[in-house]
């Protein structure tokens, strides 16, 4: 029997398997049909402090807009005793998943303003949250804004997080940075525990017909997980920090591939949302069962075991563009 | 005993207590009393419990009626039992009202006493409703504050639960309803001291039963219903007495103690006055101010006027007392004398027979009426009364507080005779009914009536407008109780939150000497004076008034608050006013802030901390130079070529000075000229649509969507291009039908409600820059000028010749003239664009009926009128009866036209020979099935009525009066959903049914829109409305469904912003249909809760998610052997929740109770599976023989 335990942020996790941020965690059932279908973990959807802002100037506005302008009608909606506005839905969201889960799961926040950050922090770990994933991702369009007070902001922000909760806390980034290990070295200073590698996003689209730019978010593929392979191999053994892929596990070889770079954990949503709720089991079967035929013993036996370091194939990670080369030249 | 003050209004005070002390409550909504019915559904979807600790069943039912009935059963099987209502509604609780009494059934109706409607409906407060329904076998008690309206309330509970005779406790609509002061609530152990729970049981005892069954509602033959009837009279002899001691036992519980009629005044007062409700306040005001300047005077106010106690009312008078002023607020044409009047002499007549009179002398007595509608009562007219009863003959059946120049009823007074005392602090603020003004002084109002030892008032007024509206707040501040049910004449400090206003109204006249006036400024402190108006600088400084200004909407703009200027200005206001220290009343607003707005989440909070911070920091005090430097008049109300009549008399109601409006000026008989909203120009867009030539590709879109009609197109020869002015822009014509033409699309740009749905129809994006539409937003002040210029040249060239235009495509139609134009509708209205299609298509041969409701409002509100006339004269007729008899209401127009065309042709038919056989047979056989022959007829009406003229044969004249009658009208039914699934639903089924010729259009909002978005059966499964707080667990109502199983009836549900060709398809085929038409059309509506720019992208999203598929229903069709129903959208193709997430009607469900949200969207969305499962397989029956 092959052991597939992992350990994640201090965690100690059944397999390395873990349900990514998506909206199944808004429900408690389907977060307990994942936990029964073996996932290890579960990270929350996101909570976004944009949303929470946007979602209640937009009521102010829409239960203000009209009011007291007509004898007749001086509202058009009827007055409620209270709204869910704000992080307090999400984070008793948290405390119905945790009550049935029965896995660990971890918070997600995406703030805007330091004291959003840090609050909602607070109120994450407060619910029982046993991790924290930091989804640290805005659109930069300030052209005054450098890269290096970008950078810096995130890490202050890591540091007054740190400060303040207790649970283990991880930082999911975007590809987007131009000295990407530098700057995780420098979130592993400031106190992450983990990096999650990498954020997708909504990216706007063209519709050519209607001359309309729409946003769209298309689920990912394999090929997708190359991107997050390649980092992770370079930067394992390299930088104190957990590293977790979450982009292109769809099949038992893209987890493998995953430990194998050096990721304790994989990630994974789009496949549960193609395949179904039971897909999990399948994929982590299929998992034993390569490890079997290929006689492994245990995940931690091939976390990082072609890595960069391990693989000792730096030209093959390091390449940028294609260069034709004979094969047996050193 | 617990003592809790609140700063509430009279319709919470009352609801307050009606949901305390019964279990079952049947609503209705009707202005001025909806609000009593939505606190009560709020309360109780909160789950908020009656005295007992069980929360009260709260049932909207689908007409006042239907609540009456509700209530009697529930009444009859022993349940406690109340309703809210008002005006018509208290009507057609009538009939229910005569068996409730007769079955001696304690229960209590809230009226908010409002106006009948008679030569116009009008919703504000008088006592005809409650008046006609005095021989009802009801009690009637009336009260006169707020404070008075929630005691008797309770008084009137405890009454008739002992008496057994129900009641009518009512109160003035806007004036107590709406007006808001301080009351001390009362607390649940004073309600449980009131109410005897042993009579409760014997209500429940005497209820319907199996277990004791018995029979109620017999029919009585002549042999004993007389006698059954005085049965009662032992229960109306002693309820008087029972309420006296419901009244003593409150004022025990509560040191508040209150009569059957109150004397106030002088004791040896010789001078009486006799008044029932918040009228009675001012009276005893004003009595007591004489009474100190040694005036012998005094008033007796009604509590109980039904039943009428003459031993309690004689008792009042003073021995002394000599002349009687009797005082009505209400008319009752053709009478003796108005009810108290009436009952006044009678009582007294009585008495002095029995003996049982104080007074040794029979004191004369007179009668008069006031207040009608709201008409401002002041102490001024009550001192003109009492100088009235000082000649030797009093004038009798008199009016006060208008100038009756006809019948010369009224009394003169002193208009500025005042009793206003120094300590109380009166204010004036003058806003935009979307700035949020009202809100901001409810707030203030509030901060100070419960946050400080001092007393508050706040009265609103608003304007007839839904866009663009004006608000006045009226608002009082002092350490004594305030008790002055009327508007504020003479203020301490003015604010007027739009600069524009200065232009517009003389606002500064109510500014007492000295007064501080706050204005909101675009202009900074060196600027401003120079930019005020001339009247308004000699009245700064005559008044020397202190001048404060602001650039609120600057601040606004910096603190997210967009054009909200509310939090602004209320901060100016506690700044300058000193009605409390600045740093406390910084640290209320704050405290009020968090309170209002804390549940909609911390940002908002925060934006409005950020507003009280800035205002701050950017008031200031300006000296003004002392002089006037300004030659800037006020705007005149009307534009210089308006008709006498809109500018004498409309024109005056436009500068809000209608109040001095004689009787002599307006019409008798309640008719007003059409086409009058042209003269309006009210210049309320900050942005209008600019068209570019060069883009257009001329498809009439933007058009088509106007909802007020400011966009036109024109299509013309090259000549008419000679005089135009230089700015005018014109391109070729690329229409078919006209080669060698001219187009312009031309912007009305003071009509403009900058609503931007227009922008958003535009299907043209420029290649270079998509963003560039054919028709984009722009500010209107600097083009204003010229492109009214535009305006009025467009106008002046000739619109194409209808009879040349084949109108079914939309480009072609849209070349018609709208004959409904510049309504008061919101920005953004989904309704209006469906009737000003209507009228272009048929506007010259429409004949309307308008449901009561926003088509009513925007359609015949006062001042202006929307519906207008063509070049020849002709155009809509239209009018509106009542909210629940419209179908019925526009049957009987089919009728008349029916009815005089028939006798018009017998008429032609006998006098042919002499009429000419050939233009008679012409005119007998005309076809007006097209635009065409209808042209064609009215040539020879036009004949048939010269060669008429000549013809000394009575049937000759009678057949000239009926001449028109032979030329095809279309009788149209216009309402609402409320109206058409609800309230009227019986009649229109009716309607339907009878296969008359008539076209009905709904104007589906899926809410009671006008009256503040409560739910009708046409409200979606899942959606939040009034009255269905917790989002409505019943699907819509398939209104089209159960017309279409008629088989004749033609049927379209339709959607401008889905497909406008479908819509104009379905216009065109249910005109032209012989027989009865249904238009359901979407109407997207302010109350869905999202941007009005969007909505015809939210129509769409409504069809696509098939909660509104298209569909048209025709007869013809299957006369054909085909199928008549033809589905015009496809499957749905998003999820409801696509459609739905995007409207706050839905979303506020998700944000209050996610839970039933997600299960309610999922029952929705099955229901929409479902009826499109079931429309197609209707649409794919086979109707041919061949089958």
């Amino acid at each position: 029997m092959v052991d597939l335990k992992t350990n994640y942020l201090s965690l100690e996790l059944k397999n390395p398997l873990v349900a990514s941020s998506s909206p199944l965690s808004k429900d408690p059932q389907k977060v307990r049909e994942l936990a029964e279908a073996g996932v290890s973990a579960l990270v929350m959807h996101s909570l976004f402090e944009e949303q929470v802002i946007k979602e209640s100037l937009e009521l102010d506005h829409f239960l203000s807009r009209d009011r007291e302008q007509f004898a007749e009608a001086l509202t058009y909606l009827p007055e409620v005793g209270q709204y869910a506005i704000g992080p307090d839905a999400y984070v008793d969201r948290i405390r119905k998943v945790k009550e049935v889960a029965g896995i660990p799961i971890i918070g997600s926040l995406n703030g805007v303003s330091t004291g959003g950050w840090i609050n909602y922090a607070q109120k994450i770990e407060a619910a029982g949250a046993d991790a924290l994933e930091l989804n640290l991702y805005n659109i930069v369009t300030d052209i005054k804004l450098t890269s290096d007070e970008l950078e810096n902001a995130y890490i202050e922000l890591v540091e007054d997080i740190r400060k303040e909760i207790e649970i283990p806390l991880a930082v999911k980034l975007s590809p987007f940075f131009t000295a990407l290990p530098h700057f995780i070295q420098r979130l592993a200073k400031a106190g992450a525990d983990g990096v999650v590698l990498f954020n997708r996003f909504y990216q706007p689209d063209f519709d050519l017909e209607e001359l309309e730019v729409t946003p769209s978010l298309t689920l990912s593929d394999s090929d997708e997980l190359r991107l997050p392979l390649r980092w992770i191999a370079l930067l394992y053994g390299r930088i104190e920090i957990d590293f977790a892929l979450t982009t292109g596990i769809h099949q038992a070889e893209d987890l493998i591939k995953a430990m194998m770079a050096g990721a304790q954990v994989a990630m994974s949503t789009s496949a549960i949302l193609k395949h179904g709720m039971g897909y999990p089991t399948k994929l982590l079967a299929e998992v034993q069962l390569w490890m079997e035929e290929h006689e492994y013993e245990s995940i931690q036996q091939m976390q990082g075991s072609m890595s960069q370091q391990a693989s000792r194939q730096d030209a093959a990670f390091e390449r940028a563009n294609y260069i034709q080369v004979l094969g047996s030249y050193r | 005993m617990s003592k809790e003050i609140r700063m509430i209004d009279g319709n919470e005070a009352v609801a307050y207590i009606a949901h305390k002390t019964n279990e079952v409550i049947a609503i209705y909504p009707i202005t001025p009393s909806s609000p009593m019915g939505e606190h009560a559904d709020a309360w109780s979807a909160e789950g908020k419990a009656n005295i007992w600790g069980t929360v009260p069943d709260v049932i909207e039912m689908q007409a006042e009626g239907g609540a009456a009935g509700a209530i009697h059963g529930a009444l009859q099987t022993g349940s406690l039992t109340t309703t809210f209502t008002a005006s018509q509604g208290l009507m057609l609780m009538l009939p229910n009202m005569y068996k409730i009494a007769g079955e001696l059934t304690p229960s209590v109706f809230h009226v908010a006493s409002r106006s009948l409607a008679a030569q116009a409906l009008s919703i504000f407060g008088d006592h005809s409703d409650v008046m006609a329904t005095r021989a009802s076998g009801f009690a009637q008690l009336g009260s006169g504050s707020i404070q008075e309206a929630h005691d008797f309330a309770l008084i009137a509970q405890a009454s008739t639960l002992k008496s057994r005779v129900p009641f009518v406790h009512f109160f003035e609509g806007f004036r107590i309803s709406h007006e808001i002061n301080k009351i001390n609530v009362i607390g649940d152990e004073t309600i449980r001291a009131m109410i005897d729970d042993e009579l409760i049981h014997e209500h429940r005892a005497r209820g319907m039963s199996p277990e004791n069954p018995v029979i109620r509602g017999t029919a009585q033959n002549p042999d004993i219903f007389f006698q059954a009837r005085e049965t009662v009279n032992p229960y109306y002899n002693e309820a008087p007495d029972i309420v006296q001691s419901y009244m003593d036992r409150f004022a025990e519980l509560t040191g508040r103690q209150y009569n059957l009629f109150d004397y106030v005044g002088h004791p040896e007062a010789e001078r009486v006055l006799v008044i029932i409700g918040c009228g009675g306040e001012t009276v005893e005001e004003t009595a007591k101010y004489l009474q100190k300047q040694g005036e012998k005077v005094g008033v007796v106010r009604v509590r109980l006027y039904r039943p009428f106690s003459v031993k309690h009312f004689v008792n009042a008078l003073p021995a002394t007392t000599k002349v009687i002023g009797t005082l009505d607020r209400t008319k009752e044409p053709g009478s003796a004398g108005e009810p108290l009047y009436q009952d006044a002499i009678t009582a007294i007549k009585e008495a002095l027979e029995e003996g049982t009179v104080p007074f040794s002398e029979t004191p004369l007595l007179v009668g008069g009426r006031y207040g009608l509608s709201s008409k401002e009562f002041t102490p001024a007219m009550v001192k003109g009364l009492y100088d009235e009863l000082k000649k030797d003959k009093p004038k009798n059946h008199f009016t006060i507080g208008i100038k009756d120049d006809v019948t010369h009823t009224s009394i003169e007074y002193d208009p500025e005779f005042s009793i206003a005392d120094e300590d109380t602090l009166r204010s004036l603020f003058f806003g935009l009914g979307s700035d949020g003004t009202v809100s901001a002084n409810k707030n203030s109002i509030k901060i100070i009536g419960e946050e400080t030892e001092n007393y508050a008032q706040g009265y609103f007024v608003y304007d007839s407008k839904k866009s663009g509206a004006k608000t006045i707040s009226h608002l009082r501040f002092g350490p004594d109780p305030i008790r002055a049910p009327y508007l504020i004449d003479q203020a301490d400090f003015v604010a007027c939150h739009q600069f524009s206003f200065l232009e517009q109204i003389d606002m500064l006249k109510y500014a007492k000497q000295g007064a501080t006036f706050l204005l909101n400024s675009i202009y900074g402190p060196d600027k401003v004076w120079d930019n005020l108006p001339k009247p308004v600088q000699e009245d700064i400084l005559e008044k020397e008034l202190d001048l404060h200004i602001i650039d609120a909407y600057e601040v606004a703009e910096d603190t997210g608050m967009g054009q909200r200027i509310n939090t602004i200005m209320q901060t100016c206001f506690f700044a300058i006013s000193g009605v409390l220290p600045r740093e406390q009343a910084v640290e209320e607003i704050k405290k009020a802030i968090r309170k209002s707005y804390g549940k909609r989440g911390e940002a908002v909070v925060q934006k409005n901390f950020a507003a009280v911070d800035q205002a701050l920091e950017n008031l200031y005090h300006v000296e003004p130079p002392q002089e006037i430097t300004s030659q800037k008049e006020r705007r005149p109300p009307v534009t210089e070529d308006a008709p006498a009549f809109v500018k004498e008399v409309l024109g005056t109601i436009i500068e809000a000075e209608g109040d001095s409006l004689p009787v002599s000026a307006l019409p008798e008989d309640g008719t007003y000229p059409t086409g009058t909203t042209k003269y309006e120009k009210r210049n309320i867009a900050l942005q209008i649509p600019v068209w570019e030539p060069d883009l257009c590709i001329q498809c009439g879109k933007c058009v088509m969507v106007c909802p007020h009609a400011v966009i036109r197109q024109k299509v013309y020869d090259p000549k008419h291009l000679e005089d135009a002015p230089e700015t005018f822009k014109s391109t070729e014509a690329r229409f078919r039908e006209f080669p060698d033409t001219l187009f312009t699309l031309q912007v009305a740009p003071e009509e403009c409600t900058g609503c931007e749905v227009c922008v958003e129809a535009c299907p043209v994006k420029d290649k270079s820059e998509v963003g560039r539409k054919a028709i984009n937003m722009a500010p209107q002040p600097p083009i204003r000028e010229q492109e009214g210029e535009n305006w009025d040249y467009f106008l002046s060239i000739p619109d194409v010749d209808r009879t040349k235009l084949k109108t079914n495509s939309i480009k072609n139609a849209q070349l018609l003239q709208p004959l409904f134009e510049f309504s008061g509708a919101c920005a953004g209205c989904g309704e209006t664009s469906y009737v000003k299609l209507a009228t272009q298509l048929f506007g010259d041969r429409m004949v309307i009926a308008n449901a009561t409701g926003c088509s009513s409002i925007y359609g015949g509100n006062l001042p202006t009128h929307p519906y207008t006339t063509n070049e020849e004269g002709r155009g809509p007729a239209w009018n509106n009866s009542l909210f629940e008899d419209n179908a019925e209401f526009g049957m009987g127009m089919r009728l008349t036209m029916d009815k005089q065309n028939q006798y018009a042709r017998e008429l032609l038919q006998e006098l042919a020979d002499d009429i000419g056989p050939e233009l008679a047979e012409e005119i007998h056989n005309a076809d007006m099935s097209e635009e065409t022959g209808v042209h064609e007829q009215r040539a020879r009406v036009k004949e048939l009525k010269k060669r008429l003229q000549d013809l000394n044969d009575p049937k000759a004249k009678d057949l000239l009066t009926l001449a028109d009658k032979l030329v095809k009208k279309s009788v149209w039914i216009i309402g609402g959903d409320g109206w058409a699934y609800d309230i009227g639903y019986g009649g229109l089924d009716h309607v339907l049914a009878s296969r008359r010729n008539v076209n009905v259009l709904v104007l589906d909002t899926q809410v009671y829109s006008n009256t503040g978005g409560q739910s009708s059966k046409a409200t979606p499964l899942a959606a939040v409305a009034k009255f269905a707080a917790n989002g409505k667990e019943e699907p819509r109502k398939d209104l089209g469904m159960m017309a279409m199983s008629y088989g004749y009836i033609y049927v379209a549900q339709v959607a401008m912003g889905a497909s406008d060709t479908q819509t104009l398809k379905a216009f065109r085929e249910a005109e032209s249909y012989d027989g009865p038409s249904l238009i359901i059309a979407y109407s997207p509506c302010i109350a869905h809760g999202y941007d009005m720019k969007k909505s015809l992208e939210h129509s769409d999203l409504a069809v696509k998610s098939g909660l509104w598929p298209l569909y048209r229903y025709d007869p013809r069709l299957a006369e054909e052997g085909k199928n008549p129903l033809q589905l015009d959208s496809r499957a749905p193709s998003i999820p409801l929740t696509e459609f739905a997430y995007n409207e706050t009607r839905y979303r506020m469900l998700l944000q209050t109770n996610e839970e039933r949200a997600e299960k309610l969207m999922e029952k929705a969305q099955e229901g929409i599976n479902e009826r499109w499962t079931l429309y197609q397989q209707m649409a794919n029956l086979t109707y041919s023989d061949e089958s």
